[in-house]
């Protein structure tokens, strides 16, 4: 499954501060939507909305609507956890759980909503996860070895093989490649090509290269300054913001002439 | 300028000092406890001679001593296991639960926990805690006296291996609670942030991530714990009514003594051979506790590659 986010006039706040200020963008199913802009702008927090885990700091807090497929995410009888099972989310950094096995590391999300599982059932989902992830050959022989031992291009695929394992509807990337070489970064973003084709992909990246490398659609958001809410400036097709855009601020941004 | 000229790396004053210093702090401590050893050693050694004479007040060391070894390592584990869920719920409260001004006040109570003296425990554990636990004690026997460890004839006072048990317990909670509190707080946030994203909830967050990255924190905290119960001497002294018997009934007034207590309590009056048999006793304690150590280190190690520490 892969749903359509519908964000209308939403501002984020942390505390009494407004970190971004009226979004409103439609991202669609199927493909892929990357945010760009210089640090700061508000576009890892935007993209933390989405499964609503700004809230993991104290303060943070959402004014407007956000919507999956029609359905409000911050409805007050919306659990922020349901949220989170439905939108799976790889970090800026790798992140497995160095106290599991690659194989516990991949079935860590699905574990939480069936304790009980066959033996049999496990294999299939890990291997099934990992193929997903391309990462499937390099580890088979050693998947119970821990998800720490991986490079770490292979510790990102491998959060990417955990998050996809639960099957969500959106997959959220928060500067997934930032911390890896050229070549993991390949493999990642050919992953990212892949992924689209299940699910809604949203990415959070400071290449700009990479983003029009592989995303559809394309956010440019700015900050007019420091202590500023950060505003989303353009939305638009990537190639249109890569070779045309309406804005002089895009224009600037994306030939280089700040950030 | 260096190349062919500096074959070999300038020593720098700073350097020199220091790693001496170090090595000088490190060795002491190697000495220190070697001096201990031989100490123990040369004290204890005409007890385990075959011409010892004890008064009558033990026939054969090894007989002598075996209830207490048990009774040391008997009320040790029992407060393990009562301290042990106690700290982690206080370190997880404080860490993850608690708001931050609640949590530094928490943490500096259960903190001055740990100085106050052991023999106002001692004093505590008979005047207030035998007391109060006595009546649950006659409730224990009654209901679940089929249990081996409650069954006998309950003591009057509450002086048993229980109280003591509870004393060594609360004396061991506030060290225990510091480690693994600082511990859960080094939980990279990366990880709770991993498991969150994927839709776990605050407990299953902790469960995922918390807990296995503080394990070695928390079985350090354990062995440090029972390391403190192992020599307690004071409370325990004060509060248990000591008998020589090997018993696993909780509730009686007839409970094997510990070493420490034993030596506290006999050592004025002893001479002699039996001066050195107590020795023996403390040697003994002394090989308890480093075989209790090596072992945590081993559990530790066991699962190094997956600490997280890599």
């Amino acid at each position: 499954m892969s749903k359509r986010i519908d964000l209308e006039s939403l501002n984020v706040y942390y505390g009494d501060f407004l970190a971004v200020e009226d979004v409103n963008m439609v991202i669609e199913p199927k493909a892929i939507t990357a945010f760009i802009g210089p640090s700061g702008c508000g576009k890892s927090t935007l993209i933390r909305t989405l499964n609503r885990m700004h809230e993991v700091i104290p303060g943070a807090r959402v004014e407007g609507h956000l919507r999956m497929d029609g359905e409000d995410i911050y409805a007050a009888d919306v659990d922020p956890v349901k949220v989170r099972r439905q939108v799976g989310m790889v970090f800026q950094r790798p992140n497995p759980f160095p106290t599991m096995s690659i194989k516990e590391n991949v079935l860590s999300g699905y574990r939480l909503n069936n304790n009980k599982m066959s033996k049999s059932d496990a294999d299939e989902l890990t291997e099934r996860a990992l193929k997903g992830a391309n990462l499937w050959k390099e580890v088979k022989d050693r998947l119970d070895r821990p998800g720490s031992s991986l490079s770490g291009g292979q510790q990102q695929r491998l959060c990417i093989a955990r998050a996809i394992a639960v099957e969500p509807d959106v997959i959220l990337m928060d500067e997934p490649t930032s911390a890896l070489d050229p070549i993991s970064t390949a493999a990642i973003e050919d992953l990212a090509v892949e992924l689209k084709e299940k699910f809604t992909v949203v990415i959070v990246t400071h290449n700009m290269q990479q983003a029009s490398r592989i995303s559809d659609m394309t956010a440019f958001f700015n900050i007019a300054g420091t202590g500023m809410p950060g505003k989303l400036i353009e939305y638009d097709k990537t190639e249109k913001i890569f070779s045309n855009p309406s804005q002089q601020q895009t224009e600037d941004y994306v030939s280089g002439r700040f950030g | 300028m260096a190349g062919a000229k500096a074959t070999k790396a300038k020593v720098r004053l700073g350097d020199l000092v220091f790693s001496k210093s170090a090595t000088a702090a490190g060795t002491l401590i190697l000495i220190t406890l070697a001096a201990v050893a031989f100490f123990l050693f040369i004290q204890a050694l005409p007890a385990f001679l075959p011409e010892a004479d004890f008064h009558s007040k033990a026939d054969n060391p090894l007989e002598y001593v075996a209830p207490f070894i048990f009774g040391t390592i008997y009320g040790s584990l029992i407060a393990l296991v009562i301290a042990t869920p106690l700290a982690i719920g206080i370190a997880l409260f404080i860490s993850h639960f608690a708001n931050r001004r609640f949590a530094q006040t928490l943490g500096y109570l259960v903190d001055l926990l740990a100085a106050i003296p052991s023999v106002v425990y001692g004093l505590w554990g008979i005047l207030v805690l035998a007391p109060f636990l006595n009546p649950t004690y006659v409730w224990l026997n009654e209901n679940l006296g089929w249990i081996p460890l409650f069954e006998g004839q309950v003591s009057a006072t509450g002086r048993t291996m229980l109280t003591v048990a509870v004393v060594l317990a609360i004396m061991i909670l506030p060290i225990m609670a510091a480690l693994i509190r600082e511990v859960f707080l080094q939980t990279p946030r990366l990880h709770e942030e991993a498991a969150l994203a994927l839709g776990a909830t605050r407990w299953e967050m902790i469960r995922m991530a918390v807990l296995p990255f503080g394990r070695p924190g928390i079985i350090s905290a354990m062995m440090l714990g029972l390391g403190r119960a192992l020599g307690e001497t004071m409370a325990v002294a004060l509060v248990l009514s000591p008998s020589s018997i090997i018993s696993f009934a909780l509730l009686t007034s007839t409970n094997p003594n510990t070493i420490a207590a034993n030596i506290a309590l006999q050592f004025p009056e002893s001479g002699g051979d039996y001066r050195s048999l107590l020795v023996g006793t403390g040697l003994i304690l002394f090989f308890i506790t480093m075989v209790i150590n090596m072992f945590a280190r081993y559990i530790i190690s066991r699962r190094a590659e997956f600490s997280g520490a890599n």
